[in-house]
C-alpha cells in the first residue's frame, strides 16, 4: 500500500514549466532517492508536495489521503493546510534553525504550539508537556545530540546544525520525510555523520525522499532511485536498475558526469 | 544665579522630556503600521504608505513643524475666501492654530514613525525566507511564526539603528522652539538676551549629553542582552 502517492504534478513559473506532470509513489518505510543535475525541478516538487509552491495540478495523497488536488485547491483553508501540512517533513539544505531558540527549544516549539490547540490541554497541561519534552530528548539521543541540548544553533557545526533539524521535524511525527539536499551545505566529514544518521532512521522504519548528489548513499539506502531531467521523470526503479542498467542516455550521460 | 539658571533649564527640559517620551509612546507602534503598509500586496497601501514616507523622510523636520502648526488655520482660510462655506473649513479656520505643543509633538510622531517604520521594514525584510518557510512546514500560524520565530531577530537588527535614531530624537526636540515651545534651548537662550549670560547654554548641552549617554548604555545593555545567539 503506497503511503505517498503524487500524480501528473505540474508547476510553472510564468512561462517556465518546471514540472511537466510528475507521478510517482512510494510504499511505507521505504526510501526514495531522487537525483538530477540542478535546475531539473527537484527543490519544486518537494516544495510543491510541502505546500511552500502551489502546483498548478495534479493530485498528492499521504496515507490514502488527499492533501492535494489542482482541481480543488482553493477550497483549502488555511488550517487544513496545517493540518495537512504536519503529515509530512521537510529538511532543507540550508537547515534553518531557528537562531534564538536552543536546540531543545528548536526541536520543541512547533510542537508544544500544536498541543495548544488540543481539547484537553489545560486539563492535562502537565502531562502533555512531560511527554513532549520525554519525546524530545529521546529523538536528540537518537540523533546523538544529548549533549549540546542547551547550544544555541552558532555554536554548533553544519552537520550537528543538520541533526538538529532532523530531530525538529520528526519532533513532529511526520508520515513521510523529505530532504532536500541535506548534505550539500556540508563538509565531507560532516556529510558522512548527516548521511549516518539519515540511514539510522531507515532501519528505524521511517519513510524518507531524498534529494542527493551523494550517488553512494543513494545507491546503498535507498529502495528507490528517480532521475529527473527538465521536470520529468526520465528514469526510475531500483538502485541497481537506475546506477547499473540505465535505459535512458540522459541518465548514463549525468551518472558519467557524477561519478567522474 | 546658579540656581535660576538650574531651574529654568530642568523646566525646559521637562518639556524636552516629555516630547521625547510622547513621541516615542506613539511613534514605535506607528512606525509599525506603517512598516506593514508599506510592505503590503495591496498596491494603493503599499504606494500611499510609500510616498508619506518619501515626503516626510525628503523634507526638514522644521519645516513640517511649521506647516503642522499654522497649516490647519490657513487651508481653512483659504477656503473661506474661495467662498466655500463647510463647518470643518470654517471650525479649521477658527482654530488659530492647534495648540503648540501637541502640534509640535504629532509632526514629530509621523516624522519619526516615517524614520521607524523604514528601521523597522529593513529588519524584517533581511529575516531570511527560510526561517518562514520552516515554521510553515512545521505546521505554525503566520502569527505564530511571526511572534514566537521572527520578531526577536527583527528586535535583535533593529536596536542599533533605533538607538542612533533615537538619540537623534533627543537632540531634534530643540526644533520645539521653531513654534515657540518652551524646551530647555530656548531657556537656555532667555539668559544670552536677558544678561548676556553664554554659560547656560553650555550648561544647556550638557543635560543632552548626560541624558544620551544614559541612553547610549541602555542600547548598549539591550544588544548585550541579545548577544546570547546569533541572527
Ligand atoms: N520561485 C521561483 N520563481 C521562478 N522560477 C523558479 C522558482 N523556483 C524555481 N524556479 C525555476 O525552476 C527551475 C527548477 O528549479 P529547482 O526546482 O530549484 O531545481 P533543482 O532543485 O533540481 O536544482 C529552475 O529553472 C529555476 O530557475
Ligand atoms: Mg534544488
Amino acid at each position: 500500500m503506497a503511503i505517498l502517492e503524487v500524480n501528473e504534478l505540474k508547476k510553472s513559473f510564468g512561462k517556465n514549466e518546471v514540472l511537466k506532470g510528475i507521478s510517482l509513489s512510494l510504499d511505507e518505510g521505504q526510501v526514495m532517492s531522487i537525483i538530477g543535475s540542478s535546475g531539473s525541478g527537484k527543490t519544486t516538487l518537494l516544495r510543491c508536495i510541502n505546500f511552500l509552491e502551489t502546483a498548478d495540478s495534479g493530485k498528492i495523497l499521504v496515507d490514502v489521503d488527499v492533501i492535494f488536488d489542482g482541481e480543488d485547491h482553493s477550497k483549502h483553508k488555511a488550517k487544513e493546510t496545517r493540518e495537512k501540512q504536519l503529515k509530512i517533513g521537510l529538511v532543507f539544505q540550508q537547515f534553518n534553525l531557528f537562531p534564538q531558540y536552543n536546540v531543545f527549544d528548536n526541536v520543541t516549539l512547533a510542537v508544544k504550539l500544536k498541543a495548544k490547540e488540543r481539547e484537553d490541554y489545560k486539563a492535562n497541561k502537565k502531562q502533555i508537556l512531560k511527554e513532549i519534552n520525554e519525546k524530545a530528548h529521546k529523538i536528540l539521543c537518537d540523533m546523538g545530540l544529548s549533549d549540546k541540548i542547551d547550544s544555541y544553533p552558532w555554536q554548533l557545526s553544519g552537520g550537528q546544525q543538520q541533526r538538529v533539524a532532523i530531530a525538529r521535524a520528526l519532533a513532529l511525527e511526520p508520515k513521510i520525510l523529505f530532504f532536500d539536499e541535506p548534505t550539500s551545505a556540508l563538509d565531507p566529514e560532516l556529510t558522512i555523520e548527516v548521511l549516518k544518521v539519515i540511514k539510522s532512521l531507515k532501519t528505524m522504519g521511517r519513510t524518507m525522499v531524498v534529494v542527493t548528489h551523494e550517488m553512494e548513499f543513494a545507491r546503498n539506502v535507498s529502495d528507490k532511485v528517480i532521475f529527473m531531467a527538465d521536470g520529468v521523470i526520465e528514469e526510475e526503479g531500483t538502485p541497481e536498475e537506475v546506477f547499473d542498467n540505465p535505459s535512458s542516455p540522459k541518465t548514463s550521460a549525468f551518472l558519467s558526469k557524477s561519478f567522474e | 544665579m546658579f540656581w535660576t539658571v538650574t531651574l529654568s533649564l530642568l523646566e525646559g527640559f521637562m518639556t524636552t522630556l516629555e516630547l521625547f517620551a510622547l513621541t516615542l509612546l506613539f511613534a514605535i507602534p506607528l512606525g509599525l503600521i506603517i512598516a506593514f503598509g508599506s510592505m503590503s500586496k495591496f498596491m494603493p497601501l503599499k504606494w500611499l504608505s510609500k510616498t508619506v514616507v518619501w515626503i516626510i523622510r525628503g523634507t526638514p523636520l522644521m519645516l513640517q513643524l511649521i506647516v503642522v502648526f499654522y497649516g490647519p488655520e490657513l487651508i481653512g482660510g483659504w477656503f473661506g475666501e474661495l467662498g466655500i462655506d463647510n463647518p470643518i473649513f470654517n471650525w479649521l479656520a477658527g482654530m488659530k492654530g492647534l495648540d503648540r505643543f501637541p502640534s509640535v509633538l504629532l509632526a514629530f510622531v509621523i516624522n519619526y514613525a516615517c524614520y521607524f517604520s523604514e528601521i523597522y521594514r529593513g529588519g524584517i525584510e533581511s529575516i531570511p525566507k527560510g526561517q518562514l518557510e520552516a515554521c510553515q512546514v512545521l505546521g505554525m500560524t503566520k502569527s505564530q511564526a511571526f511572534f514566537r520565530v521572527v520578531l526577536l531577530q527583527v528586535v535583535k537588527r533593529i536596536v542599533p539603528p533605533m538607538g542612533n535614531e533615537i538619540i537623534t530624537l533627543v537632540k531634534d526636540t530643540s526644533l520645539a522652539r521653531t513654534i515657540a515651545v518652551y524646551e530647555i534651548i530656548w531657556n537656555a537662550q532667555k539668559f544670552i538676551k536677558n544678561g548676556g549670560l553664554l554659560w547656560p547654554l553650555i550648561y544647556a548641552g550638557a543635560f543632552y549629553l548626560i541624558f544620551n549617554g544614559l541612553l547610549t548604555i541602555i542600547f548598549a545593555k539591550l544588544e548585550k542582552k541579545m548577544d546570547y545567539f546569533k541572527a
